[in-house]
């Protein structure tokens, strides 16, 4: 087990070195935008009251040295100060907090989704190949790939919450409704259903794709002859021995894309009104609260390494080799 | 390579010359938007809510009576400029660190593959909505960030492909006549390396007009350009009542965007020709 230990040590720093990074530019952003940084940090330019603005210049030092002021910038972040939204009147990181559920919630769900849906689907692909099913995924994939998530999510509303009447078309759960127990939790379920599916669309087209070229790469290699020389049934091969070799890049790239699947979340939150920090970023964008959307783009950033911590994870169970190679 | 040989790789794959044929229509759409519809797209056409094919307006009108098909046509335009321009700006940046780390190797590599791994972790979208909104929506700062969010893959192929060369016998003669490192990067490396970059950067046009379009939809579009983007965040709300208004812009970036990846794919497979054929 020292193998995996070391891998996740050596993670954690990187994924440290990574955060300072991004304060760094946090902080260089603030700066580079036009106009006052302090009336940038307060956010819609001339609306702030001249004492908060003051109040700003003097917390962040904003007439010492450039170095000076970084210092001060990145030990309040560190400390968990990622500055105060004068337009909601509390602390960024309080606003951050009550967000953040609803996203994880939402993103974990899609990403789980996607990979099982995904591998189940190129899996299918790979063993008919050739045949309609086969070609029918391919379309499906290719289609997915050119359409923006936030107009599937607006045509699924469309077609199962406006025509159908099926499901919700927006929220987190009924208002006023006041469920409890069970019955809460499959309402919020209930609520979550399009905004997972749209979230998670693209990206079971992308895994099913990946998992059929490697499925049909694996299949030619040795080993699986010498399974069939064996007598191993057909199932008993696709399942244990080409899949589980051809699921490691498909893991991989799963990594990869977790940041552009955290992204996704701003634009299906903002079609489904879910009220994550996806949502509260939209929301900060029309305000122009800049404190808010640079915590934002922390936090997000956070949620990718972890994202990318789960898929070692995840890559350590499927291919006990890594604990011992590197 | 000659051209009809290339042609002929292209031409073999039916859904890149359908893909070539939609781009075309949708470039002929955007050269004539001006000719074929006037009047300004942002001005009152019609009434309001007008359902598709009433009398003014094909695709119907929007809530304040703006014709939809006039907004697709010069929505067209911005999507395709945007699309072009900051894939041209993502290959500057991107070839140019991934020539750089290729060609140096060591310490240099290193750095600038740090640089990259920290841009490739960043969620990309969120950093472009952030730089949009701080440096205030314009065509620049849209086509700026896009270039931003996008470069890092470019600079790991181009990295790839001049590790690969920079071993082979034409680059190492190149060296021992005394070529400079800029000759040699230039005008021999950089010329053997372009088809994979040349079918990443014609998926990458798309990936810019799925982007642009993302930004326009949370209302981060250029105030002054129609974009099928802004057309949908605009009707978004009231999708109740009018789906066209929804509806047909979407379908102008599914197709754009489809076409451009059909294309790439049918570039891929005239360019690489040994890649497609193992691909099966």
């Amino acid at each position: 087990m020292l193998g995996f230990a070391q891998i996740f040590a050596s993670r954690l720093v990187k994924a440290a070195v990574i955060l300072i990074a991004i304060v760094v530019m946090n902080f260089f952003l603030v700066h580079a935008a036009p106009g006052d940084p302090a009336m940038v940090m307060a956010g819609e330019a001339g609306a702030a009251d001249e004492k908060f603005v003051a109040q700003l210049r003097e917390q962040f030092g904003l007439d010492r040295p450039i170095l000076e002021q970084l210092g001060t910038y990145v030990g309040k972040v560190v400390q968990g100060d990622l500055g105060f939204s004068y337009r909601q009147q509390r602390p960024v990181w309080d606003i951050l907090a009550e967000r953040l559920p609803a996203t994880l919630v939402l993103t974990l769900t899609a990403f789980l989704l996607a990979l099982a849906l995904g591998v189940a689907l190129g899996t299918l692909a790979a063993v008919t190949v050739g045949t309609w099913a086969d070609s029918a995924i391919t379309v499906v994939a290719l289609l997915a790939y050119a359409t923006p998530i936030y107009w599937i999510g607006l045509m699924l509303s469309l077609l199962f919450s406006i025509q159908l009447g099926w499901l919700p078309a927006f929220g987190y759960e009924t208002v006023g409704a006041g469920y409890t127990g069970l019955a809460h939790v499959a309402d919020v379920g209930k609520h979550l259903i399009l905004p997972v599916i749209t979230l998670a669309l693209f990206y079971m087209a992308s895994y099913a794709r990946l998992t059929r070229a490697s499925m049909l790469e694996v299949r030619g290699l040795d080993f699986i002859k010498t399974a069939k020389a064996k007598g191993l049934s057909q199932g008993r091969i696709v399942t244990r021995h080409v899949l589980r070799n051809a699921i490691l890049p498909v893991i991989t790239v799963a990594g990869i894309q977790a940041g552009q699947l955290v992204g996704g979340s701003i634009l299906i939150e903002t079609v489904f009104a879910w009220p994550g920090i996806g949502r509260l970023a939209f929301e900060a964008v029309l305000q122009r609260d800049y404190q808010v959307l640079l915590g934002i783009f922390l936090v997000t950033s956070i949620m990718v390494i972890l994202f990318n911590i789960l898929t070692d994870i995840l890559y350590g169970l499927v291919d006990p080799r890594i604990q011992v190679s590197q | 390579m000659m051209k009809s040989e290339f042609w002929r790789a292209f031409a073999r794959n039916k859904g890149a010359v359908l893909g070539l044929v939609i781009l075309a229509a949708i470039v002929f759409l955007a050269a004539f938007a001006s000719f074929l519809f006037p009047n300004d797209p942002w001005d009152m056409a019609t009434a309001p809510f007008q359902p598709p094919l009433s009398e003014d307006a094909l695709l119907g009108s929007d809530m304040l009576g703006r014709d939809i098909a006039a907004g697709i046509a010069h929505g067209a335009r911005v999507s395709l400029l945007i699309g072009l321009t900051s894939t041209a700006a993502a290959l500057a940046i991107g070839v140019t660190l991934g020539a750089l780390a290729g060609f140096h190797g060591g310490r240099v590599d290193d750095a600038i593959m740090r640089f990259t791994e920290l841009f490739q972790t960043i969620p990309n979208f969120v950093l472009a909505v952030v730089l949009v909104a701080i440096f205030t929506p314009s065509l620049t700062t849209i086509v700026l960030a896009i270039a931003i969010v996008s470069w890092p893959p470019l600079a790991r192929l181009a990295r790839a492909e001049f590790l690969s060369l920079r071993t082979r016998e034409f680059v190492q003669a190149a060296i021992t006549t005394g070529q400079s490192n800029t000759t040699i990067i230039l005008r021999q490396i950089l010329p053997n390396s372009l088809s994979p970059i040349i079918v990443s950067a014609s998926l990458m046009v798309a990936t810019a007009i799925l982007l642009e379009s993302s930004l326009s939809f949370l209302g981060l579009g250029d105030p002054n350009a129609m974009s099928w983007g802004y057309m949908i965040g605009a009707a978004r709300t009231v999708i109740r009542q009018a789906w066209w208004m929804s509806v047909f812009p979407g379908l102008a970036i599914v197709l754009t965007v489809l076409a451009l990846n059909l294309v790439g794919e049918g570039l891929n497979d005239a360019l690489n020709p040994k890649l497609a054929r193992s691909r099966g």
